[in-house]
Parts: structure tokens; C-alpha cells; sequence
């Protein structure tokens, strides 16, 4: 196949993700709208009495007081009632919205492959391939996410959405035909720089979505239970383990990011005799790095944990949009990513 | 209950009711200290660090792109003091930058040491007596067995040290026995370690700037430069930068290979570069050749050389009134824009009777815009056009003020006209303007190419890649290792058979505890099989 007609492909392919994605968000939306009251829960409520910790007084630290103990009862009553009445249609929902999942990344991957071999690169060489590429990492860590059985369903629609809107942005406003790379471009630290800085900022936008549903889920329930007005909320774990769930995607993230602004620096280093010159781009993925450090400390440093860490977070997440949108097209640099003009 | 801190943090700091005023000056450096080196102080610093480095993204910097700070400053020349008063042209060398970062680094070493010295006692230490009331931890299990109590222990402290706890065992002949175990030292470790790291970076960046170099160079190809200060274009050097250590390599860039994607959206962007170098590490070493790229930098002797840039170098012959040569060779212009239209002017200033001057563009793919004028529209050399004015008086050469070679300093010349029109002509290779009057020609007779490279040292960088890498492996123990207690204990049950506790302790709260439920889990079904194998010959005796 000539490389136009690969490039026609892929791009072929990528509409279609786009519709199949689509279809998914919709069936999460639909597995969140009717089951508000009837959670199908993969953790069943623990069986043995005896586990359900009595807030025990212990002492973890002077660096990390200890936080409020788990309150596992909670979740207990919550979801173990829930379950109760489960029917069967709203899990076969859920069901088919995680097979349109699976269905959408393998088109979409399927595209991301032509478009890489009509350039004969990997396609990461200008903000449209970076954009599809890393939306399709964005659904691949979800994906690995369930994989792993882990409950997490419920964040479905706010997965898919950030991946839609990404792609709507790839095909209208950065779109650029397949061609080859710049000089700079062509090195091995480049691609290893980029590949871990696409899934960092996967797991990153994960939990940027994870940290939103908990900063809600944690006003609802500062109403007492009784009080509360049904809603697609309740089907969401509760706000402590989405706050846990927010962090260990965090967790995760924060070292790869650091591997990945490690190898630009390699990578500046052979291209320009400086790994770290300050342009605006590296200007910003250090400003990245240092929020999130700052949110990784703000939890462990007293009157910071909770819905104040949960801001930095967010707020990492701003600076990492900052840089891949804002400094791309306003503010010039070295870093001469954004294709064309 | 039994002491079950899992820190290695120093104690508490006591809160200080009276604040500082009511201190003597020990106590009040005492409590600055404590201030300073506390967990919301680095916070706060962490902030301010990440604000400062913001404007420098949005203000242009002289030590990224010097032409934009004087394209900006002659466009706010009322913001300009202000800025200059705040450095904010050199963020980042910036004494408040500096200030930021330096408290930080005193706030990190202050809250390092003591952790550090707090995490070797651990290390050293035993693991922790047992809690009384093993069930109400997080994660535990209990049954009954008939084994007895020390055969369950032992099963149990083998358990735990196949799996790598560090074991205690207490109570031996007492009734109740027991073990304690604890893992993932490792945490602590590698926070340390990360910290630690981030101290050695800093002094890995501060190496390179007192010892490292780096310099510019444009060459024509053909031509050659040695490593040294007076034949660069620009030099600059840190504090304890010593220059008779400058490696004595020579180099010679042979020719200087370009290619431009031809067709589709992206035309003109460049596609390859190579530079074909000849170089020898000193006067009496042999030539090698080195194909120079972006991004595969040459080597020598520690100091690198990288292409960054290039451009062309029109040759031009000027002969003056008397026609004899005046100045003859390649002249590098400018580039001034993605098509490579490019600037630049000749000078000679040998002319006789007047010193001459000509200004002008080079075109490699010349074409006439309606409403710009000559353009290049292509940045390689397909349609080459060099289009010149000329100047004749004084060039202002022999003031002994430094003078640029890009640009004409009109002040005492006066520009070469015909019949009242100023003399321009738009020159094909092998082509001559002539000047009227007998005041001279010019002829332009090709064209080259010239590289620009810069040539640089930076002793600090694989300090500063060591340190990164340290950082990076403190970072994923201190994030991915989870510290944790488990005890194991068993004693008469009062019916006659042996109660056995398992139990897990982790520091993080900020995980789920399932996984610790599994892990105890885990060691609570090896220890029940375990026991049945290290009591199986006593209860044959039975
Ligand atoms: C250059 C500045 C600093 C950076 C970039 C930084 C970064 C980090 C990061 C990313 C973590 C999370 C890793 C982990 O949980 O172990 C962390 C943890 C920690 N940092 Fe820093 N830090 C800095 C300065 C400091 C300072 C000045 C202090 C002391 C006041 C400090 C004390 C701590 C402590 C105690 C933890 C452990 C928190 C926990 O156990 O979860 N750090 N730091």
C-alpha cells in the first residue's frame, strides 16, 4: 500500500474509533443512569465481623500523622444493600460499553499503526499523531485497568469523554499530513521521551478524572445518608476510595513523568549541547513535575490531605494541558512540535 | 496499646504556643529552624519554586532567545526597567529564583539529616513488641491448632524470613510466644535517597556552570576553525572555566549536505542535515572524517560539537576603481525566514578611492511578490538570485569600534545612484553589477553553504545524569515499596489447644488495605501448612 493510501486508512480508522467510542460513552452513561440504585459490586462486602477495623489509634508518624481510619462499614451498608436488587439488564450495559471499549481501541490503534507506517516513524511527530496517540493511551491504561479487575467502571464516561474531545481536536485543529520528521526529531531518546510522556499523561488525565468524581462524590457525602438525592453518584464508590484510586494512579504516573523529562533532557543534550535550556516547553514539564510533587507532599503534610491535595492535583493536570496546548501554539520554542506553521 | 509508630520521621515537633516573640535569640534561631525545615515550609516553597519559573515562559529570556528580548524591549520600552529590576529577562538566573531554590535545598538537607539518622536507628532496631489486641488490626486472622506453641512459632519465623521480614522472636518458654517481623525498609531508603539526589543535582548544574563552555561558530564550507576563544563567534564560560584545558582539536567542515521535503503540506521543512567534518584532536594528530547530524554530535577529547544551524554564503568579487580585487570570497547572509531569504552585506574596504559597501538579500529560490517584492520561495537552491544596493564613503572600519558583519554602518556613506534612482539588481550566479562612474563592480560568482555549530563542555552533565538516575530510583522504591509489620502468636487457647494470631500493620493509609489482607492471608495459610510438616514426627510419637 502506498503510504497516501495508508494515511487515507488511517484516518478512515480513526473516524470509525471516534463513532465506536461514541457508542461507548453512551452505554456507560446508560449503566450509570440506570442502575443508580442497584450497584453491581466486584468487591463483595466483607463477610467476617471481625475485620471491620475499630478505629484503632495508630500512631503512623510524625511526618504522616495518621489519617481517619477507613471506615470499611460504610461501604459496607452502602453497596452490600445495594446489591440486593441488582437486575441483570444495567450489568449487561456496563458489559457491552467495556467490548465497544476494547472494539474502539483496536480500530483506533489500527489507525495509529498506518499512521506510522505511511511516515515510516512512529507516529508521534507532530500534535496530531501525539494527540491520537496519546488518547489511544488514555483508553489503554482504562482498558489494563479492567484488565485487571479492578472496580472501575464507573469511570467510564469520564474516560471516554477527555479521549472524544482530544480526538475531535486531532482531526479539526491539529490535523497535518503524514510526512516525515525534522532533523531534530529523528533520535532514539526522542521516542523514548514521548512514548513515556503519551502513557504518563494516560494515567495522569486517569486521574485527573478519578480526582474529579472524588472532590464530588466527597461533597455528597458530607450529607447525611438519608438526605441524599438520588443520583448516578451513588453508583461510584465511595469518596475515600476514590481519593486511594486517584492517588495510586498518581503514584503511578509521577515516576514515569520523571523518566520522561529525564530522557528529553538526554535527548536536548544530543540534539542542542544542553540538556536543560529553559524553553517554554521544558519550562512547563518542569512546572508539571513540580505540581504533582507538590500534590505528593501536600498529602503527607498535615491540613493538606483530602480535598486540598485534590486541587493541586488538579492543577497538575492544568499545567500538563497548559503545556500541550498553550505553549504549542503560543509560545515559541525549541521544540518546533506543532507541524506546519 | 503497645507502641506501633511505623515512622522513622524525628518526634513531633511540640507545638509553641507562644510563638517566637517570647524567645531568647538560641531558641528563636531554634524555632526559625524548625519553621524552616518543616513539611508545610518545603510545601510552600515547592509553590513559590513552581511560580517563579512561570514567567520565564511567558517573558522572553536572554539566555533562550536573545533577539526576541531586544525585539520585545523595543516594543515595551515602558515595561523595560521594571523587568530589568526584577531579572525578569534572566528568570532563572535570577537572584529571587536563586533565593527560592537555595531555601528549599537548606529547608530539603535540614529535613534529610535528622530522617536519615532517625531511618538508621530503624534499621538497626528490632521489630516491634506485639500489639495486645492483634484482631482489631487492619488486617488478622485466628484459629486453633492442635500443634504446639513453639512449633507454630518456628513454622512461622522460617515463613517470614523465606519472604524476607526481619524476625524477633519473644516469649521463648514462656506459654504465649511469638514473632514479630517487619519489611520494606526500602520505603524510607529511597525517599532519602531521592532527596539526597535532588542535593547532588543541584551540585552537578553548579559544577557545570563554574568549569563547562560553550561557544558558537558559523564556517563556510571549505573552512576551518580551531578550538580556541578568539576563533569563535561567541564564548561563554563559567567562573572557574580554565582556558589553557581547552582540548587543541582543529576542524574543517568539507561540505554540508541539506535536503527539503519537496511536496505535499509540509514543503520546505527540513529533512536532513549532514555536515561532512575533517578533524584532528591536536596539531600533530591524523585527520578523521565525522558526518556531523543533528541530534549525533562529534566528540573530542570531552568537548562536544553540534550542528544547529545553516545557511548560505554567497561568493562575491569586488573590484573598485582602479580595477584591481578588493575583496573576493563567500559572504555568509542570514537567514530571515522558512524559505531561507537571507541578509547580509559586503565590505571592502580596500577600495580605492572610496571604501565601498553593498547591501542585500540572497534568494535561493527567487521569486517577485507583488506585494513583498523579491522572495525565496523554496529554501533550497533552485533559482539563486542575489539582490544588491551599494554604498560608497567611509564604512567606518578603522574607528576601532567593533562593528557588526551583517550590517552596513551608513552614518558616512552614501548610497550609489543612477540618473537620481538608487542602484539595485537582482544578480544571477556568474553575473556583475557595475557600479557608474568607474567606481567599481561586483560579481557574484556562487554560492556555499555555512554550518553554524556550537562547541561545548559541561563537566556537570553526567554528574547531573547520575544524580537524575538515583533520583528516579529513589522515587519508584519510596512510591512502590510498602512498609509493613506482621506478627505471628500463639498460646494456649485455655481448651487445651494452641490459639494462633496473625496480623498486618501497613504505613500506608494512603492505600486500600486489601493488599495487606491478602499478604496476611498468605502467611497465615503457609504457617497452618508449615506447622502441620514441622510438628508431623512429634505427632507420630503421640
Ligand atoms: C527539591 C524539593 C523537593 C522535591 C522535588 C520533593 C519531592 C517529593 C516527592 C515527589 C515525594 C513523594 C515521594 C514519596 O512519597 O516518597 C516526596 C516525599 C517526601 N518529602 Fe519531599 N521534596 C522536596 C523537598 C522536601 C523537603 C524540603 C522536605 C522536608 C521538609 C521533604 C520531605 C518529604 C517527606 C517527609 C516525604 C515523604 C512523604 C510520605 O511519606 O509520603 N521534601 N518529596
Amino acid at each position: 500500500m502506498s503510504s497516501h493510501s495508508l494515511a487515507q486508512l488511517s484516518n478512515n480508522l480513526l473516524y470509525s474509533a471516534m463513532v465506536v467510542y461514541a457508542a461507548a460513552m453512551y452505554c456507560y452513561a446508560a449503566d450509570l443512569a440506570f442502575s443508580a440504585r442497584s450497584r453491581p459490586s466486584k468487591t463483595p462486602p466483607d463477610p467476617t465481623p471481625k475485620l471491620v477495623p475499630v478505629p484503632v489509634p495508630v500512631p503512623v508518624g510524625v511526618a504522616v500523622p495518621a489519617g481517619p481510619p477507613e471506615r470499611w462499614d460504610e461501604r459496607g451498608d452502602r453497596r452490600g444493600e445495594q446489591d440486593a436488587g441488582r437486575p441483570a439488564r444495567s450489568d449487561r450495559v456496563g458489559r457491552i460499553a467495556v467490548s465497544l471499549t476494547g472494539l474502539a481501541f483496536v480500530v483506533h490503534a489500527g489507525s495509529v499503526l498506518a499512521r506510522g507506517l505511511s511516515a515510516g516513524r512512529p507516529p508521534w511527530g507532530n500534535m496530531f499523531e501525539f494527540s491520537s496517540t496519546g488518547a489511544l493511551a488514555v483508553t489503554g491504561v482504562f482498558l489494563v485497568l479492567l484488565a485487571r479487575r479492578q472496580d472501575v467502571r464507573y469511570l467510564g464516561v469520564f474516560v471516554i469523554l477527555p479521549v472524544l474531545l482530544t480526538l475531535g481536536l486531532a482531526v479539526t485543529v491539529l490535523y497535518t499530513e503524514s510526512a516525515q520528521l525534522v532533523p531534530a526529531l529523528k533520535s532514539v531518546w526522542l521516542l523514548i521521551h514521548v512514548t513515556a510522556a503519551i502513557i504518563a499523561s494516560g494515567i495522569f488525565t486517569i486521574g485527573f478524572s478519578q480526582t474529579i468524581c472524588y472532590l464530588v462524590q466527597e461533597r455528597r457525602e458530607r450529607v447525611p445518608i438519608g438526605e441524599r438525592t438520588p443520583s448516578f453518584m451513588d453508583r461510584l464508590p465511595p469518596a475515600a476510595t476514590l481519593d486511594r484510586a486517584a492517588y495510586r494512579m498518581h503514584a503511578f504516573a509521577f515516576p514515569l513523568w520523571t523518566f520522561a523529562v529525564i530522557a528529553g533532557a538526554i535527548w536536548a543534550e544530543n540534539a542542542w549541547g544542553r540538556y536543560w535550556g529553559w524553553d517554554p516547553k521544558e519550562t512547563w514539564a518542569f512546572i508539571t513535575w513540580m505540581v504533582y510533587a507538590c500534590y505528593l507532599h501536600a498529602r503527607a503534610t498535615a491540613g493538606w490531605r483530602g480535598r486540598k491535595a485534590s486541587y493541586v492535583a488538579m492543577l497538575g493536570y492544568a499545567t500538563f494541558l497548559f503545556n500541550y496546548l498553550v505553549v504549542n501554539f503560543v509560545l515559541v520554542g525549541f521544540h518546533t512540535y506543532a507541524g506546519t506553521r | 496499646m503497645t507502641q506501633t509508630t511505623m515512622s522513622t520521621a524525628p518526634a513531633p515537633e511540640p507545638e509553641q504556643p507562644g510563638g517566637p516573640g517570647a524567645l531568647r535569640p538560641l531558641e528563636l534561631a531554634r524555632w526559625g529552624w524548625r519553621q524552616l525545615t518543616s513539611m508545610r515550609t518545603a510545601l510552600i516553597l515547592l509553590f513559590l519554586l513552581t511560580l517563579g519559573a512561570v514567567p520565564g515562559s511567558l517573558v522572553p529570556q536572554t539566555g533562550v532567545d536573545p533577539v526576541r528580548v531586544a525585539q520585545f524591549k523595543q516594543q515595551h520600552p515602558g515595561l523595560t526597567p521594571w523587568y530589568d529590576r526584577l531579572s525578569l529577562y534572566d528568570v532563572y538566573s535570577a537572584p529571587w529564583f536563586a533565593a527560592i531554590y537555595l531555601l528549599l535545598f537548606v529547608s530539603l538537607a535540614g529535613c534529610v539529616i535528622p530522617r536519615a539518622r532517625a531511618h538508621g536507628r530503624a534499621m538497626r532496631a528490632r521489630p516491634p513488641a506485639v500489639p495486645r489486641n492483634l484482631h482489631r488490626l487492619p488486617a488478622s486472622e485466628t484459629w486453633t491448632t492442635d500443634r504446639a506453641a513453639p512449633d507454630v512459632i518456628a513454622a512461622a519465623r522460617a515463613m517470614l524470613r523465606s519472604r524476607h521480614f526481619r524476625v524477633e522472636i519473644s516469649g521463648e518458654g514462656l506459654p504465649v510466644i511469638a514473632v514479630s517481623a517487619e519489611k520494606g525498609y526500602l520505603r524510607e531508603t529511597g525517599n532519602l535517597l531521592f532527596h539526597v539526589s535532588l542535593l547532588l543535582l543541584l551540585v552537578a548544574v553548579a559544577i557545570g556552570n563554574l568549569f563547562g563552555f560553550k561557544a558558537s561558530v558559523l564556517v563556510v564550507e571549505g573552512g576551518t576553525f580551531s578550538n580556541t576563544v578568539t576563533a569563535y563567534d561567541s564564548f561563554e564560560h563559567g567562573a572557574a572555566f580554565d582556558e589553557s584545558r581547552l582540548a587543541p582539536f582543529t576542524i574543517t567542515l568539507q561540505d554540508l549536505f541539506v535536503r527539503y521535503q519537496a511536496t505535499g503540506d509540509q514543503r520546505g521543512a527540513p529533512r536532513e542535515f549532514r555536515a561532512k567534518l575533517a578533524f584532528s584532536s591536536s596539531p600533530d594528530a591524523p585527520t578523521r572524517r565525522y558526518d556531523l547530524q543533528v541530534n549525533h554530535p562529534l566528540v573530542v577529547d570531552g568537548t562536544k560539537v553540534f550542528l544547529l544551524g545553516n545557511g548560505y554564503a554567497p561568493v562575491f568579487t569586488v573590484r573598485d576603481g582602479t580595477g584591481g580585487v578588493v575583496s573576493s570570497g563567500p559572504v555568509p547572509f542570514l537567514p530571515r525566514d522558512r524559505n531561507f531569504g537571507s541578509t547580509g552585506v559586503v565590505k571592502a574596504q580596500g577600495a580605492q578611492p572610496q571604501q565601498l559597501g553593498f547591501e542585500g538579500l540572497f534568494l535561493p529560490s527567487a521569486a517577485l511578490s507583488t506585494t513583498r517584492g523579491p522572495v525565496s520561495v523554496f529554501p533550497d537552491l533552485t533559482f539563486p538570485r542575489a539582490v544588491l544596493n551599494a554604498w560608497r564613503g567611509d564604512l567606518g572600519l578603522d574607528t576601532g569600534t567593533p562593528q557588526s558583519i551583517y550590517r552596513l554602518d551608513k552614518r558616512r556613506l552614501t548610497q550609489v545612484a543612477v540618473t537620481g534612482k538608487p542602484l539595485a539588481q537582482a544578480l544571477a550566479p556568474g553575473q556583475t553589477m557595475t557600479l557608474p562612474a568607474g567606481q567599481g563592480s561586483i560579481t557574484f560568482d556562487g554560492v556555499r553553504r555555512w554550518a553554524s555549530l556550537k562547541v561545548a563542555r559541561n563537566p556537570g552533565t553526567t554528574p547531573a545524569l547520575g544524580s537524575a538516575a538515583l533520583a528516579l530510583t529513589g522515587l519508584m522504591l519510596s512510591l512502590f515499596v510498602r512498609r509493613r509489620r506482621v506478627w505471628v502468636r500463639a498460646g494456649p487457647d485455655g481448651a487445651g489447644r494452641t490459639l494462633v494470631e496473625v496480623a498486618g500493620l501497613s504505613r500506608l493509609e494512603s492505600e486500600s488495605s486489601d493488599w495487606l489482607a491478602a499478604e496476611v492471608g498468605e502467611i497465615a495459610a503457609g504457617v497452618r501448612v508449615a506447622a502441620v510438616r514441622v510438628a508431623a514426627p512429634r505427632e507420630d510419637e503421640d
